[in-house]
């Protein structure tokens, strides 16, 4: 029986119909195309008024096939699936033609692009014909989540999920979390002080009867897929028995080998070879730094493990392999200080009184190496006068074209600081003052009162070559003050260059394992950029905070949240629907060569040598079609990528180009070929 | 067909990840490029079959492009090397049929290239102008036996799959 196809033509307001003539279209399918029965253009297909012209027509004209020419298939396929589903068509026989991202938005000849429209549209209708019923599959979702990251925003993803209930295992590479908030001395606009506000939120992580707390641990592999997920976490050797020790500290005390922190502290301060990262750092249990450990140099020492009163050392003890099975993925990995070695013209670590703005958050921090005391690199010097250089390494194309987003408000605050701590007067250096969250305006119209000098221009060098005899012993400044179109030089005592954010170096590297993907730059990849920023291309794992993309605290803890509440809505919902999507094998024509095994990255494919057969395992499918393609006997079929549905869809696409042996067929002499 | 006006025909072979992405983004960033390229979903580059390029090729088309995440990248995590290595046996192929190289072509595009995969496109077209009409399909004559050859080659496949559905 000839199939019924309903074609529906969006004109997407002017969208669509500004350059692609959607009347003549949906009049040529209606009249020329063969088994189309019902060919209409609407102004908003996916309207509610819109849907009901499909629903209508599958149910009064008894259509079994719909081809919807509108946008991407990635916006709207859901919404017109349903509507065939309302109505009783199953929701797979339903296809959509692109000719809004793929057509009208893209070229500029009304008649080339009308052209194009009609052979998408051809293809979808010579395509869909040989579509076929599918049934969605259904999975449980696993009640436990895994939060990847254990900085504000994973912190945040992690108490909203426990606090509802459900179980979450956070992962944190480093021995404490806390993550960057840890090191700031204060957070703008309000100045609460980093710590104050942070900390009540780490032990209560620490704390919570539903978190699985697991520091110094990394993400090793992730297999399954949404709603199961397995996990294989690395847990670093600390050296420590993290259930014997009581973190009373006489082990780090006691240790006399001291080294430079230059995590935590930023190379400002030292710690010792077993080491708490920060004193409130959660959880309370120290690592030894093989690195720096004397046992691990030259088998001497071992003073921690004499003085420890619970035995807690373990100089033997192992990575070790932690197996996790979890529902959801939340990745909340933050971001990484560009290094600002890379423009030597500001000198930073060639002159000792330029610094990073990570270092001098610890050198104002009050449990900072000099307790908060602003001195230069001497120890003892206040600052008379110090300068703030914006956008180091951001929007820059030789560095990242992004803007960082968070240095104009965080120099601000230094300069404040600065301000505050001293008699300095602070000069910032800045190409445009972006300050548009809600009571940043404010703050810098606060710091415009107190006293802040602002120079608009892009710092060229920062130099200790001095011309003149005031310039003697201080760090020259060279910049252009576009405001007054002068070339100016600026003796200061101190710089703080403000880098950029980038992502982690490893984001990549990581994304790969959870199968998500990045930008250019490395920022993770969200499914929409407006209406869907926490989820991802892969179902199942979500992006929070500053991995996503730079990001100060507010906006990182309300990322965090929301990929708490997709997640948590998952589970209550407990099942998820996976697309039936899969490779299936016919094994009356399998010949059992195996050549499809070892294609598949997945092992779905197993062989059964008895039967010497191969068998597609449906649950670890994930339609990718590669062994449908390479099967040498054509005994895989790939559900609704089959190759009968694609030779259709290519034939329908040359709609004007084909032409069987002996003429012309009917259908080609019918419709004329439009000129091109 | 005069060759003054030949516009060339082009299917393109997309994946749904990357550069399915790639082109969406283009049509949302409105970045214009060239309208011949008639784009086939598929779920990977790794899904494109070689018949699926004969077919297109035999049905009148002038150039395909096949198009896949970046290598490293793909949303299967290997399977654009898949496409990779079938893409060299069918070149092989094409040649012995006397396609020329230009006129098939492999592109990466990250869903975040809207931009690459719009130049892409464009190049394509312009090598494929260049090259003038492929002409199988309107020419029966000429290339009866080339194209008859082509056509057993799809036959086959599709025989293949008859005994199964």
């Amino acid at each position: 029986m000839a199939e019924k196809v309903g074609v529906y033509v969006c004109h997407c307001g002017s969208n669509i119909a500004g350059k692609v003539d959607v009347e003549d279209v949906a009049k040529w399918a209606g009249e020329k195309v063969k088994d189309v029965a019902v060919s209409r253009d609407y102004k908003f297909m996916c309207s509610s008024l819109g849907q009901k012209l499909v629903e209508d027509d599958i149910r009064e004209q008894g259509l079994t096939r719909v081809v919807v020419a509108a946008c991407s298939p990635h916006l709207h396929e859901k919404t017109f699936r349903r509507a065939c589903s309302n109505a009783g068509l199953n929701p797979y026989l339903m296809e959509m033609t692109n000719i809004r991202e793929h057509c009208s938005w893209v070229h500029k000849d009304r008649a080339a692009a009308t052209e194009k429209a009609r052979s998408l549209v051809s293809a979808s209708i010579e395509r869909v014909k040989f579509q076929e019923p599918l049934e969605p599959m259904f999975v449980d979702v696993n009640r436990a989540t895994l939060v990847i990251g254990g900085g504000i925003a994973g912190l945040q993803a992690t108490l909203e999920l426990a606090d509802a209930g459900y179980p979450v295992y956070l992962v944190e590479r480093q021995p404490s979390i806390g993550g960057h908030m840890a090191q700031f001395d204060k957070t703008f606009p309000t100045l609460d002080c980093s710590a104050c506000i942070l900390t009540p939120k780490m032990s209560e992580v620490g704390q919570h009867e539903n978190v699985t707390l697991l520091t110094y641990a990394e993400l090793e592999e992730v297999s399954g897929s949404v709603g199961n997920f397995k996990v294989r976490i690395r847990q670093k050797a600390r050296h420590v028995v993290f259930d014997d020790c009581t973190g009373c500290g006489i082990c780090v005390e006691k240790c006399p080998r001291k080294v430079l922190d230059t995590e935590f502290e930023a190379g400002m301060g030292n710690r010792k070879a077993i080491y708490m990262p920060f004193p409130q750092a959660v959880p309370r249990v120290p690592v030894i730094d093989t690195e720096s450990c004397i046992w691990f140099e030259r088998q001497k020492c071992r003073a921690c493990e004499k003085l420890c009163p619970t035995n807690a050392i373990d100089f033997d003890q192992e990575d070790e392999m932690i197996e996790i099975e979890v529902g959801n993925i939340i990745m909340a990995t933050g971001w990484d200080a560009f290094d600002t070695r890379k423009i030597p013209q500001y000198g930073y670590g060639r002159l000792a009184n330029v610094y990073t703005s990570l270092e001098f958050e610890r050198l104002c921090n009050a449990a900072g190496p000099t307790n908060g005391k602003i001195v230069l690199r001497d120890g003892k010097t206040e600052p008379k006068s110090v300068a703030i250089v914006h956008c180091v390494g951001s929007r820059d194309e030789r560095h990242n074209p992004y803007c960082s987003g968070i240095c104009c408000m965080a120099s601000l605050k230094l300069g404040h600081l600065v301000l505050e701590k001293t008699d300095a007067e602070v000069y910032s250096f800045y190409i445009d003052m972006r300050t548009n969250q809600k009571n940043y305006e404010e703050f810098y119209q606060r710091l415009l009162g107190e006293g802040m000098r602002f120079v608009r221009g892009k710092v060229a060098e920062v130099t200790d070559a001095a011309r003149k005899p005031s310039e003697q012993g201080k760090l020259i400044v060279q910049c252009e003050d576009t405001l007054v179109g002068r070339q100016q030089r600026f003796p200061v005592d101190m710089v703080i260059l403000m880098g950029a954010i980038e992502p982690q170096v490893d984001a990549r590297e990581m994304g790969l394992k959870c199968g998500i993907s990045c930008s250019m730059e490395g920022w993770y990849t969200e499914r929409h950029p407006k209406l869907d920023p926490v989820a991802t291309m892969t179902d199942g794992i979500f992006v929070a905070g500053a991995c996503q993309g730079p990001k100060d605290i507010p906006a990182s803890v309300a990322q965090g949240a929301a990929a708490a509440a997709r997640v948590a809505g998952m589970i209550t919902k407990g099942k998820v629907m996976i697309e039936p999507i899969v490779a299936s094998i016919d094994e009356e024509g399998c010949s059992g060569c195996r050549i499809c095994n070892n294609l598949c990255p997945y092992n779905a494919i197993e062989y059964d040598a008895e039967a010497k057969v191969s068998r597609v395992i449906t649950a670890l499918c994930k339609g990718c079609g590669t062994c449908v393609s390479a099967c040498p006997a054509g005994a895989i079929r790939g559900a609704h990528f089959s190759d009968r549905q694609i030779f259709a869809e290519i034939q329908g696409a040359l709609w004007d180009a084909w032409q069987p042996r002996g003429g012309a067929s009917e259908e080609a002499e019918a419709v004329p070929v439009s000129a091109p | 067909m005069s060759d003054q006006k030949f516009e060339p025909k082009i299917v393109g072979f997309l994946c749904n990840w990357c550069s399915y992405r790639a082109a969406d983004l283009a049509g949302s960033a409105r970045i214009m490029h060239a309208p011949n390229v008639r784009i086939i979903r598929v779920m990977c580059s790794g899904r494109v079959d070689p018949s699926f390029v004969l077919k297109a090729l035999s049905m009148g088309a002038d150039g395909v492009m096949i198009a896949g995440c970046h290598p490293g990248e793909c949303h299967y995590l290997e399977q654009n090397y898949k496409a990779m290595r079938r893409f060299g046996m069918l070149q092989h192929t094409l040649r012995g049929l006397g396609v020329e190289d230009k006129r098939v072509q492999l592109v990466w595009a990250s869903a975040a290239e809207g931009q690459r995969l719009a130049d892409a496109i464009d190049q394509l077209v312009a090598d494929v102008r260049e090259l003038g009409p492929l002409q199988w399909a309107g020419n029966w004559e000429e290339n009866g036996e080339r194209l008859q050859a082509l056509e057993d080659i799809v036959k086959e496949h599709e025989e293949a799959m008859e005994v199964t559905a």
